[in-house]
């Protein structure tokens, strides 16, 4: 066998020796912006539903790790703690009509492009009230008719038809734009750089977001990939950003920018915003991979807290009216929970249904005698 | 006999193969430092370092293809798959390649590589993570589909197919990885690909079942013994190649066959078996063949759903009932 044994590791040269544990920080978080709302022509109603939908998505995730852990749904629960202020950012950028699809942590994502709390909750509950009509559950929360494409479980598999997605709205004239959301783990995914090529290629209106929360499951982003990930966009001549997703402004002003830009000239984007989640990557990930300072440094960084503090301090609103959206916000998910607890099971007929468009033609059905 | 479970059976095949040959190595997502994904390749990494134990990052096609070249050039590796959902990304690597180039090359090389991981469904998973892909591998030449049912015929198995020259496929089901087997402690426990096990005899009914389905085939036998029907299970424990043999002559027996399969109802073993059943054991049925597999639907999420979906011991126990004409 080789002659050098001792030199042949395939450990990841992101990061010297890493063990269980004992992880250099993930991701490097950048400045964010320094401009107040008003300089981003945000108004004051415009910051507090900000927060209304940062703080509800906060609240609505706590509340349904509560539920899981209570036994009340089953499957995957993989939780967007920590990183609200990109969805709800990004949502605040966009048109309505501009497109938004992502991957299965997805739940912050339906529920600020409109899923309703008890839509969602009665999804994760697998009733026939939720969004995808229980059919889904955590993985797939989808809205289409408020341009809401869906989550995905397939890793990298979406980024394909989110560049799809543009292509229709090119296609027809319809000046949208697509915002393709992953996580750092996606790019390494073939799918992500056949769907780059083409899209520069062929003048996609789409923006490709990596939501880097600097792991990949139990793999630190240094470690499965090399290199500065939005520096992966110069190989395809594609325009591309790094920024702060821990800050709700930042997201928004950039993320404001960009879409205009994609607008005026259809030239896709590349982007990487930094973040971090706060929980396991499901319900099931025991963490071993970092240290618990490493999850307080970044905590401190919180973009719910972050965005209360800024609204206190610039007298955007005074304390009592945060308190008042913080209990209007609970009162709304503890009646989702009531709602998808008394909703009812979809009927055991709908296990057929939704599978075909038009006539539908199920092989051997007569011989399956499941009811 | 140790009492062990099936990802320990898992753990200590791949473990002795490493042991006993130095071009053994494993690789996949998480498979070093977070110990696995189900925890089949836990303390591996500390074992046999970086080196022979190999995390990648989510690249199926990639690392899949990196496997059987390393496989090409003298290496036998194991390849772990999180789950046989996420191996249709490299499904191109698995059919087009592993299992082809010998034949293409004429037989100039090896690739002898095992994939692994768990197949078919593991709770309410939705419709992605919820496939058995069992079948639709054995569809194609090159290679074989091992599919265990217990710890000691994955332990046994698993020691066949790392040592075995062509590309095997090795599905586990991820609802099994906990479950406890005896496992034999014979030193180099070897347990052929390609031989089915009656796993219970019986006059009335033969069910065929494997990997998970099995459990599903005991317990409507358990029920139907109480009923006083003597159902015999062959576990074909590797579906492609088909012991089919084992299958007939039990067959000739019971004249009366259910197959229980996890895969929808296209194609599937169910079919093949079905098939073959009636072609060489057709003057032995009493009636003709049933079998029990997932509707020709996609995996719901729905609990309520979820459990239609899923064959059960009561549908086993509804196909015996027909083919035994008892209602
Ligand atoms: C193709 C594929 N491989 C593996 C998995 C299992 N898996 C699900 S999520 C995940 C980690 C993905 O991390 P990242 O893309 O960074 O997203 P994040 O979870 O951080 O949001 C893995 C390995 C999968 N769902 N799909």
């Amino acid at each position: 066998m080789a002659k050098k044994q001792q030199e042949a590791f395939f450990t990841p040269i992101g990061l010297e020796n890493s063990t269980n544990g004992k992880v250099e920080k993930s991701v490097d978080l950048p400045e964010p912006t320094e401009k107040s709302h008003k300089d981003l022509d945000l108004s004051d109603d415009d910051v507090l539903s900000m927060y209304e939908q940062m703080y509800l998505q906060r609240r609505f995730e706590e509340r349904a790790m509560q539920m899981y852990q209570k036994g009340k749904f089953g499957g995957f629960l993989h939780l967007y703690i920590g990183q609200e202020a990109v969805s709800t950012g990004t949502v605040f950028a966009l048109n309505d009509d501009d497109d938004i699809i992502t991957a299965y942590r997805d739940h912050g994502w339906g529920l600020v492009r409109g899923v309703t709390p008890k839509e969602g909750m009665a999804e994760l509950f697998g009733k026939e009230t939720g969004c995808s009509k229980g059919k889904g559950g955590s993985m797939h929360f989808a809205k289409v008719e408020n341009h809401f494409w869906g989550g995905y479980g397939i890793v990298g598999g979406h980024i394909p038809i989110g560049g799809g997605i543009a292509f229709a709205n090119k296609y027809q004239e319809n000046d949208r734009v697509t915002a393709c959301f992953f996580g750092d783990g996606a790019v390494d995914q073939g799918a992500l750089h056949e769907t780059l090529n083409m899209s520069q290629l062929w003048s996609l209106p789409c923006i490709y977001v990596v939501e880097n929360n600097g792991y990949s499951m139990g793999t630190s982003a240094r470690r499965h990939t090399v290199n500065e990930i939005h520096e992966r966009s110069k190989g395809y001549g594609m325009k591309s950003a790094v920024f702060n997703g821990m800050d709700v402004f930042t997201v928004y002003e950039n993320m404001r920018k960009i879409a205009e830009e994609v607008r005026k000239d259809s030239k896709p984007w590349f982007v990487e915003i930094r973040t971090y989640r706060y929980r396991g990557h499901s319900m099931s990930d025991p963490q071993k991979y970092r240290s618990k300072e490493e999850l307080e440094e970044y905590q401190k960084t919180d973009p719910v807290e972050r965005l209360k503090k800024y609204i206190i301090d610039k007298k955007v609103a005074g304390k009592k009216k945060i308190e008042e959206i913080e209990e209007r916000i609970e009162e709304e998910v503890l009646e989702a929970i009531d709602y998808a607890e008394d909703s009812p099971f979809p009927e055991n007929e709908a296990l057929f249904e939704d599978m075909y468009a038009d006539e539908p033609h199920f092989h051997d059905r007569d011989d399956f005698k499941g009811f | 006999m140790a009492e062990l479970q099936f990802r320990e059976a898992i753990r200590e095949a791949i473990d002795e193969e490493m042991d006993r040959d130095e071009r053994v190595f494993i690789m996949g997502e998480e498979v070093a430092e977070y110990n696995g994904a189900y925890k089949v390749t836990e303390g591996m990494l500390d074992k046999y370092g970086f080196r022979r134990v190999i995390d990648t990052p989510i690249s199926e096609l990639g690392f899949a293809g990196i496997g059987v070249g390393a496989a090409m050039n003298g290496l036998r590796p194991i390849v772990e798959f999180m789950t046989f959902n996420f191996a249709v990304l490299a499904a191109d690597q698995i059919i087009n390649h592993a299992s082809k180039a010998r034949y293409m090359l004429g037989g100039q090389l090896d690739i002898p590589i095992v994939f692994r991981g768990p197949n078919a469904s593991a709770g309410q998973l939705g419709a992605t993570h919820s496939v058995a892909y069992d079948s639709m591998y054995a569809q194609f030449p090159g290679m074989s589909v091992i599919y265990p049912s217990e710890p000691d015929d994955a332990k046994g198995l698993l020691k066949s197919a790392i040592r075995n020259n062509d590309t095997v496929l090795f599905m586990e089901s991820e609802q099994m990885y906990g479950m406890k087997g005896e496992v034999s402690e014979e030193e180099d426990y070897i347990i052929p690909i390609g031989k089915a096990k009656v796993k219970r005899e019986g006059d009335d009914v033969t069910i065929v079942a494997s990997g998970k389905m099995y459990h599903i085939a005991k317990q409507a036998a358990d029920q139907l013994e109480k009923d006083g029907v003597e159902a015999e299970i062959i576990d074909p424990r590797t579906i492609k190649p088909l012991d089919i043999e084992t299958i007939i002559e039990s067959v000739k027996k019971t004249n009366r066959c259910v197959i229980v399969d996890e895969a929808h109802p296209f194609g599937g073993l169910a079919a093949e078996a079905g098939f073959l059943i009636q072609r060489d054991a057709f003057d032995y049925l009493d009636a003709p063949v049933r079998r029990v597999t997932l509707p020709d639907v996609s995996a719901p999420f729905s609990k309520s759903l979820f459990d239609l979906w899923l064959p059960d011991a009561k549908q086993v126990i509804q196909a015996v009932n027909s083919v035994t004409y008892r209602g």
